[in-house]
């Protein structure tokens, strides 16, 4: 049971695959809406650059205090494209092998990098909303401007959503699905075992059986 | 196989409604639904007249714009601060001197706060006053000729923002420096020195109740700090006005951040009644000072520009009970003061409450002496004692207050783009409704006056953005019209405005419609130049200068053939409209004048200069569509070489007079 079904390894190679373009678009996207901005603000994460409507974000955000959002300012963007190239080779190699440690070794690496990114960009919301110039115009106590994790958060007059953008997509489905094959490779694997152990036993009891017949 | 099946299934059902639920978690907006009826609310049909006057200021035109309500349709833009090609105001020389000041003839200025003049708390429609921000002025104009009649100039002042508001009879009209600066008198220090030597003023100026003729009669010496908005108490409060003033940080560099460090700016109180005593008790001082004081006389329509050389100044550090300190939050903008004037409303607009005073409150306070020190000799009333109470969670950027008939409040919150309804009483929030965009100020009709035309309320909005056709990147600012008479309020009408209103007055069209005056009665016209008859039409050479005494009327000009004239004369074109009816004014331009046309109203006078550059024949022409033969309103004028005898000639049709 070391090697994977046919359909699996097609189904990881193809996923690998689509995840090589979330390279080239906006992966994570944060949109802005406020009263007097009725077509909206935007600001796009890519895995190597921040796109959007930035300078107006940062020009907005100097009246409470929030630090500017500058591309250099982020390790994050060295790092992230090798990160998902290493996803797409794994996912290649796994394809490629058909075996099934690959798969779990694929996997793990998926969820781990889901994690990584999940708090790492908790951190540096938390940091973003919380670190404030005590000199800004407009204080208000108690309040942090964080942006959300996940989802809308009403900040002030503007609502802020954090959604994947379609690179995310591009990542978070094929990740989605490289576990489930797993989880399908997994179950198909225990129940082989437990048709051959089932079969054993039967081989034996009819053994049994013909020796007392015998 | 199934079991297999089932896991999958439910993990990435399980995924997919985590994203379902959390991405379907949004703050709802507040939205105006148009009402049904809006419609037939706002819709003022063919030949039928709006029922209310809406005055709103130009801002960076300098002018000010008049509005039918409910329609929301422009009927006029009158000239006030900013030359007009249009009819020649601040081109013609009758009205240029309206825009002489004491640094010379200036051409433009920003207009931010109309005033209608008031008898016993109530618009009374005969004057409109509103100031100039950047060259310290208030004008007047006169409400029955929809004319710019008087500017007086302010000493010691700069940006003239708080500005003007008017007592409760028009008693006096105020206005205050918005930014300190040294005192005309010993003006040049270096700008680091603001703590020390950059000073306030609050100017009151005087009006005639009959004439509406003003008059500078003192100004109050205070403490440098910006003085933004005011408004006169009223009512129980009357005899006393109401300051809103920020950067008590007494910053004069990057202010945005210098000036919203302290958590709690001030109002400042006044008590003008009692320094109208001290000026009475001689106890002001004389002090040097260059302003001008132009009148335009509506007999002649000529304007007059006279230069004043002092003004009485009381400094309130020596002079107690004239001015007083309330605390408020932070960095406020605009004051109002409730019908009944008990009750004041500072906004701070960078705060998220709007604190309510108690004049009542504040008599006792005075009284107790209950005082937390003072700032620069003045004393700082105790927050706590001078307060009714706060109204929370108001908005974001609360700024500007108005009232209606039935106790409730209207404030505009500019960084949430929205109105506010409270009750001034329990300070409780009753509604809110989105602006489209940003609302800086909002008009109740009489909504400072003792008995307000509580029907609707009208937001200035600074962002357009999308809200009508685009037209470039300049945009027009945008304006709605909402009704209040119910408990919630509904958006009607939204329109686009001239300039930029940073405050508008509305009061009923009944008083107004019924004082327009219609035209001019010749025989009343004292214009040192006017011609009565078009006999005593005529062309006169004095020196280099020619005088032209010319008559209009439907459709000729008398002369309209002159000879006579040199390159270089300066040339003055006299024109009388001989009219006696409704709504036929003339025009006049010369070719290749670099002057602006005349626009001259029935029973009118009007003078244009000319400097002819060249010899040849120059036309003239009536600009403004007259008549029929409206285009046969013509004529020629031979201007000769210099140093030519071409004799002065001049006539119509086959008379020729000399």
């Amino acid at each position: 049971m070391k090697t994977l079904k046919i359909y699996s390894r097609i189904i990881v190679g193809v996923c690998a695959t689509a995840m090589v373009f979330s390279l080239f678009v906006s992966v994570w996207q944060i949109q802005l809406e406020a009263p007097q901005y009725p077509e909206g603000l935007k600001m796009e994460i890519w895995s190597h650059k921040i796109a959007g409507d930035i300078d107006k974000i940062n020009g907005l955000n100097h009246y409470i205090g929030m630090a500017q959002i500058k591309e250099q300012n982020f390790p994050e963007f060295k790092v992230m494209p090798w990160l998902i190239i290493a996803m797409v080779v794994l996912g290649l190699l796994t394809a490629a092998s058909g075996k099934r440690f690959m798969l779990w070794i694929n996997a793990s690496y998926l969820v781990f990098c889901g994690i990584w990114g999940v708090w790492d960009f908790w951190r540096w919301e938390y940091h973003y909303g919380h670190n404030l110039n005590p000199h800004a115009a407009i204080i208000i106590p108690g309040m942090a401007y964080d942006p959300p994790l996940f989802g809308w958060k009403q900040m002030l007059n503007f609502t802020a959503g954090s959604f994947p953008d379609i690179g995310g997509w591009l990542i978070i489905g094929p990740s989605i699905v490289i576990v489930g094959v797993l989880i399908f490779e997994q179950v198909r694997k225990h129940k082989n075992k437990e048709q051959k152990t089932q079969q054993r036993e039967t081989q034996l009891h009819h053994a049994k059986q013909s020796n007392a017949a015998a | 196989m199934k079991t297999k099946h089932f896991k999958l299934t439910l993990f990435l059902a399980t995924v997919l409604a985590a994203v379902g639920i959390l991405s379907s978690c949004k703050p709802k907006k507040v939205d105006s639904a148009l009402s049904g009826d809006a419609a037939s609310k706002v819709y003022v049909a063919p030949g039928k007249y709006d029922e209310l006057y809406l005055f709103a200021s130009g801002g960076f035109s300098g002018q000010v714009g008049i509005y039918g309500l409910p329609s929301g349709r422009l009927l006029k833009q009158i000239p006030v601060f900013s030359q007009n090609p249009e009819n020649g105001y601040g081109y013609s020389e009758e009205t240029k001197p309206m825009l002489m000041t004491s640094h010379g003839y200036i051409p433009w200025d920003d207009s931010h706060h109309p005033q209608l003049s008031r008898t016993n708390g109530q618009d009374d429609g005969r004057w409109l006053f509103i100031n100039a921000n950047n060259t310290p002025r208030i004008a007047r104009m006169d409400l029955t000729t929809f004319k710019t009649v008087e500017i007086i100039e302010l000493p010691n002042c700069a940006g003239n923002h708080a500005s003007p508001f008017i007592t409760p009879n028009t008693e006096y009209v105020v206005g205050a420096t918005r930014f300190s600066v040294p005192y005309d008198a010993s003006p040049d220090v270096p700008i680091s020195s603001y703590k020390e030597n950059f000073k306030g003023s609050i100017s009151f100026v005087k009006v005639d109740k009959e004439t509406g003729r003003m008059n500078l009669s003192f100004q109050l010496l205070v403490p440098g700090v910006d003085y933004d908005l005011s408004k006169a108490g009223k009512g129980v409060s009357d005899g006393w006005a109401f300051f809103t003033c920020y950067n008590s940080e007494e910053a004069h560099t990057f202010l945005e951040v210098n000036a919203s460090q302290r958590d709690k700016d001030f109002v400042l109180a006044i008590n003008w009644k009692k320094a109208e005593e001290y000026v009475k008790d001689g106890k002001g001082k004389k002090i040097p000072a260059k302003y001008v004081h132009n009148v335009y006389d509506e007999k002649s329509f000529t304007a007059t520009s006279e230069m004043m050389n002092e003004v009485t100044v009381l400094d309130v550090k020596d002079l107690p009970g004239i001015c007083y300190y309330i605390p408020c939050p932070k960095s406020p903008h605009g004051i109002a003061v409730d019908p009944t004037g008990e009750y004041i409303c500072a906004s701070g607009k960078l705060a998220a409450v709007v604190p309510v005073f108690s004049f009542s409150k504040i008599q006792k306070a005075i009284a107790d002496k209950a005082f937390d020190g003072d700032f620069e000799g003045i004393p700082v009333i105790k927050y706590e004692a001078a307060l009714d109470g706060e109204v929370n969670k108001i908005g974001l950027g609360p700024l500007h207050t108005e009232f209606d008939d039935k106790g409730n409040a209207y404030t505009s919150c500019f960084i949430s783009s929205e109105i506010v309804k409270w009750n001034v009483k329990t300070k409780q929030i009753l509604d809110r409704v989105p602006t489209y965009y940003s609302i800086g100020h909002l008009c109740v009709p009489m909504g400072d006056n003792i008995h307000p035309y509580g029907k609707y309320v009208i937001a200035l909005n600074k962002i357009t953005k999308d809200r009508y056709l685009p037209t470039g990147p300049e945009l027009c600012q945008s304006a709605q019209l909402y009704d209040i008479s119910g408990d919630k309020m509904q958006l009607l009408l939204d329109f686009p405005t001239i300039g930029e209103p940073h405050y508008a007055q509305a009061m009923p069209a009944d008083i107004i419609k019924k004082n327009s005056v219609k035209f001019f009665k010749i025989d009343s016209n004292t214009n040192k130049y006017v011609t009565k008859t078009e006999k005593e039409a005529r062309v006169v050479r004095q020196g280099n200068e020619v005088h032209v005494y010319m008559t209009c009327i439907r459709s000729h000009f008398v002369p309209d053939n002159i000879e006579g004239i040199k390159v270089g004369d300066n040339v003055y074109f006299h024109v009388t409209n001989l009219e006696q009816d409704w709504d036929v004014p003339h025009g006049f331009a010369v070719k290749g004048n670099d002057n602006s046309e005349l626009l001259v109203m029935p029973g009118e006078t009007q003078t244009l200069k000319w400097v002819p550059d060249r010899a040849g024949i120059s036309p003239f022409y009536c600009t403004d569509f007259c008549s029929a033969l409206h285009q046969e309103m013509q004529g020629y004028i031979r201007v000769s070489p210099v140093g030519s005898n071409t004799p002065i000639k001049f006539g119509t049709g086959d008379e020729e007079n000399k």
